[in-house]
């Protein structure tokens, strides 16, 4: 697979946006025309039409090396978008090893690992690093090895701990967060980080999310679809830096909604841990325009309709309130009526 | 949904390793490496035993880092439900049968400084996979392992030379040594996390005493697989499925729903992690309790019942599944 990486921006001039090809594999998150919480959780198994974000494991697209410097600019400027309490150690290495081995045998022709015992070689060709290294040996990497492979993995990582019957957030990467700070969560247990989530609790959608997770088995991962939505394509909307992009929210125009407003999709995909007994979170964000998202008419009329359904909680919790008349008016033009084929994939 | 990955293995070994205990090796037959585990993992172990299959949980006590094989130990009891009798008797180095993938609800607590486990008879087994993990992070630990008899107790002697007798001490029943609990739980430095692994009195006594000397509960641990107690035949009506079945006198309600072709979730089989919750609709018996994961509160609801341990007194009961 040959993959063309683009040289673009997450913030300032505002340059990233997705090829048609990019387009088509977007995790579009509603598989009907309306939207409520759920568990909505499913095997993360290998999915989806050739090309698809779901196709790999842990997927690699063309925004790879600009979020990654994003994410170095992120660091740089805070670094305490990366946290890990100490008991976590086995965790860190046991998420490394997993990323390497998903995106050496997804990618081979970007990542290669070769394990000789302890002693283990990793190549990373579109960012040019060629480590060698003991594993759970960590005076061996340039860094903690959470750091390591989170500096070169698209998407947030929260590595969770679980004792007590529940689960505690104990560390993590975070700079391409929807509005959530690793640095306020750190050490919080699973209730108490949703602690803000509206509707959700009076329908014992945490309990049971909890119940599941628990349960969660080593060799089978599952994922969730979540959404939200940003203005310009900004990869870091942290509350941190809330006074860089909280104001864009006032700048919707009916004239500027199809370039600056974005649907923002999580693909969430949660994974226990082998060493460790952890749960490896991966929040990846994918962004995609309202002038992009029409290009799929059956996207373009099915998120008219969910946003223009969705319940006035969710519209205040997702901080859509400002502009949200504008981008359902936007995109009614793109609705003619007609019904939509169930599931998330393009018609 | 069914949540359980199994893996066809061979038995590559079987070991006589003390009175009634034997140990079994279990290898891949398509090569591929086994998961690496957490010490204090439990895998199912589904064995055809002619007509029936057996599906029990056994803990791991092989290195959690061997990836090419895993090992159990199975304590030979009488009055077996037919697991034990079946691996101890007619199981055979070079059969094949499947295992699940690991699933840990006995992980120890990373933040411990220190790790005490106390072990009864065949309990030591999840200790063996947890002490090799911690000796190889570096963790400070110690083993208290009780057995009837120096012959009927299994690996004492390879844990002691391995990790010194001043961290595994073993007390022998016949020579009138027992854990000195209240000793032991009275002198430890703060931070310290308790393991308790064997019959269940003594999983009682311990946490018992452990509560009474001002222990925090997040610092006590323990596992007890249930095996499911044999009752009253009684009936089982599916209403998802839309079946009636009958469940024997030495069978659950898990295994007499597997015996009916449906696929019902589990994990553990022994009544801990909570997989195999069931609404009850109705119920003409009263409903016996044998889980550990039910709240009392619903417990007396008669709504909910743990399938893999959980029985009635005989008559009818409605589940939805």
């Amino acid at each position: 697979m040959n993959i063309s990486f683009r040289k673009e921006t997450f913030r300032g001039d505002y340059t990233a946006r997705n090829s048609p090809e990019t387009i088509r594999r977007f995790p579009f998150p509603f598989n009907e025309d309306k939207y409520m919480y759920s568990v909505n959780m499913e095997p993360h198994v290998p999915a989806g039409p050739p090309g698809h974000a779901y196709n790999k494991l842990i997927d690699i697209d063309e925004h790879y090396l600009a979020e990654m410097e994003d994410r170095a600019q992120v660091l740089k400027e805070d670094p305490l978008r990366y946290q890990a309490l100490p008991h976590m150690m086995a965790a860190q290495w046991d998420t490394l090893e997993l990323l390497m081995e998903q995106k050496a045998a997804g990618f081979p022709e970007l990542f290669s690992l070769t394990k000789d015992g302890d002693r283990w070689h990793w190549i990373n060709r579109p960012m040019g690093i060629d480590q060698t290294f003991t594993f759970g040996d960590a005076s061996t990497l340039p860094m903690e090895p959470l750091e390591f492979i989170s500096r070169q993995t698209q998407g947030d990582l929260v590595v969770v701990d679980q004792r007590d019957n529940t689960l505690w957030c104990d560390a993590g990467m975070v700079t391409t967060q929807a509005d959530w700070s690793l640095d306020f969560d750190i050490g919080m247990n699973f209730h108490e980080w949703h602690g803000p989530v509206p509707l959700a609790h009076e329908s014992g959608v945490f309990d049971r999310a909890l119940k599941f997770l628990l349960n969660l088995q080593l060799g089978k991962p599952v994922r969730r679809l979540n959404w939200t939505m940003t203005i310009n394509p900004r990869l870091d909307t942290s509350p941190e830096n809330y006074h860089k992009w909280g104001p864009d929210r006032a700048t919707v125009t009916p004239e500027n909604v199809g370039a600056k407003v974005h649907l923002r999709c999580e693909l969430q995909t949660l994974w226990r841990l082998p060493r460790s007994n952890a749960i490896l979170f991966v929040i990846r964000c994918y962004l995609i325009k309202m002038e992009e998202l029409v290009t799929i008419p059956k996207w373009g009329r099915r998120f008219h309709r969910v946003l223009r359904d969705l319940p006035p909680e969710l519209i205040d919790y997702k901080g859509l309130t400002r502009y949200r008349p504008t981008t359902v008016e936007w995109l009614s033009k793109y609705d003619d009526g007609k019904p939509t084929s169930p599931g998330i994939y393009p018609e | 949904m069914t949540l359980n990955t199994d893996m066809t293995v061979r038995v590559a070994k079987i070991t006589q390793v003390a009175d009634k205990v034997k140990r079994f090796r279990f290898e891949r037959t398509d090569g591929q490496p086994m998961p690496i585990f957490s010490g204090g993992a439990h895998v199912i172990v589904s064995m055809r035993d002619g007509e029936v299959l057996r599906r029990n949980p056994y803990s791991l006590m092989s290195s959690p880092s061997d990836t090419g094989g895993y090992e159990i130990s199975a304590l030979r009891v009488e009055n077996s439900r037919g697991g034990s009798a079946f691996l101890h008797e007619k199981l055979k180095e070079g059969d094949t049968l499947t295992v699940s993938n690991p699933v840990n609800l006995f992980a120890f607590d990373h933040r411990g400084k220190k790790h005490v486990m106390m072990a009864g008879g065949i309990g030591v087994t999840p200790f063996i996979a947890m002490m090799d993990q911690m000796e190889r992070e570096g963790r400070a630990f110690e083993l208290h392992y009780a057995v009837r008899t120096r012959t009927h107790g299994a690996y004492w002697k390879e844990l002691q030379q391995r990790y010194g007798a001043h961290r595994v001490k073993v007390y022998c029943d016949e020579e009138k040594l027992f854990i000195p609990t209240e000793a032991i739980l009275s002198g430890q430095p703060l931070g310290t996390h308790l393991y308790v692994c064997g019959p269940a009195g003594m999983i009682k006594g311990v946490l018992g005493k452990a509560t009474t000397l001002g222990w925090p509960q997040q610092n006590l641990h323990s596992e007890e697989f249930l095996a499911p107690p044999p009752g009253k035949p009684f009936q089982a009506i599916l209403t998802r499925s839309n079946k009636t079945i009958e469940v024997a006198a030495h069978q659950s309600i898990l295994e007499a729903v597997e015996a009916a072709g449906i696929d019902a979730a589990y994990l553990c089989r022994g009544g801990a992690c909570g997989q195999c919750e069931t609404a009850v609709s109705a119920c003409t018996g009263d409903i016996q309790h044998n889980d550990h994961y039910l709240e009392p509160d619903d417990k007396a609801s008669g709504k909910k019942i743990m399938i893999c341990v959980s029985r009635i007194s005989g008559g009818t009961i409605t589940l939805d599944l």
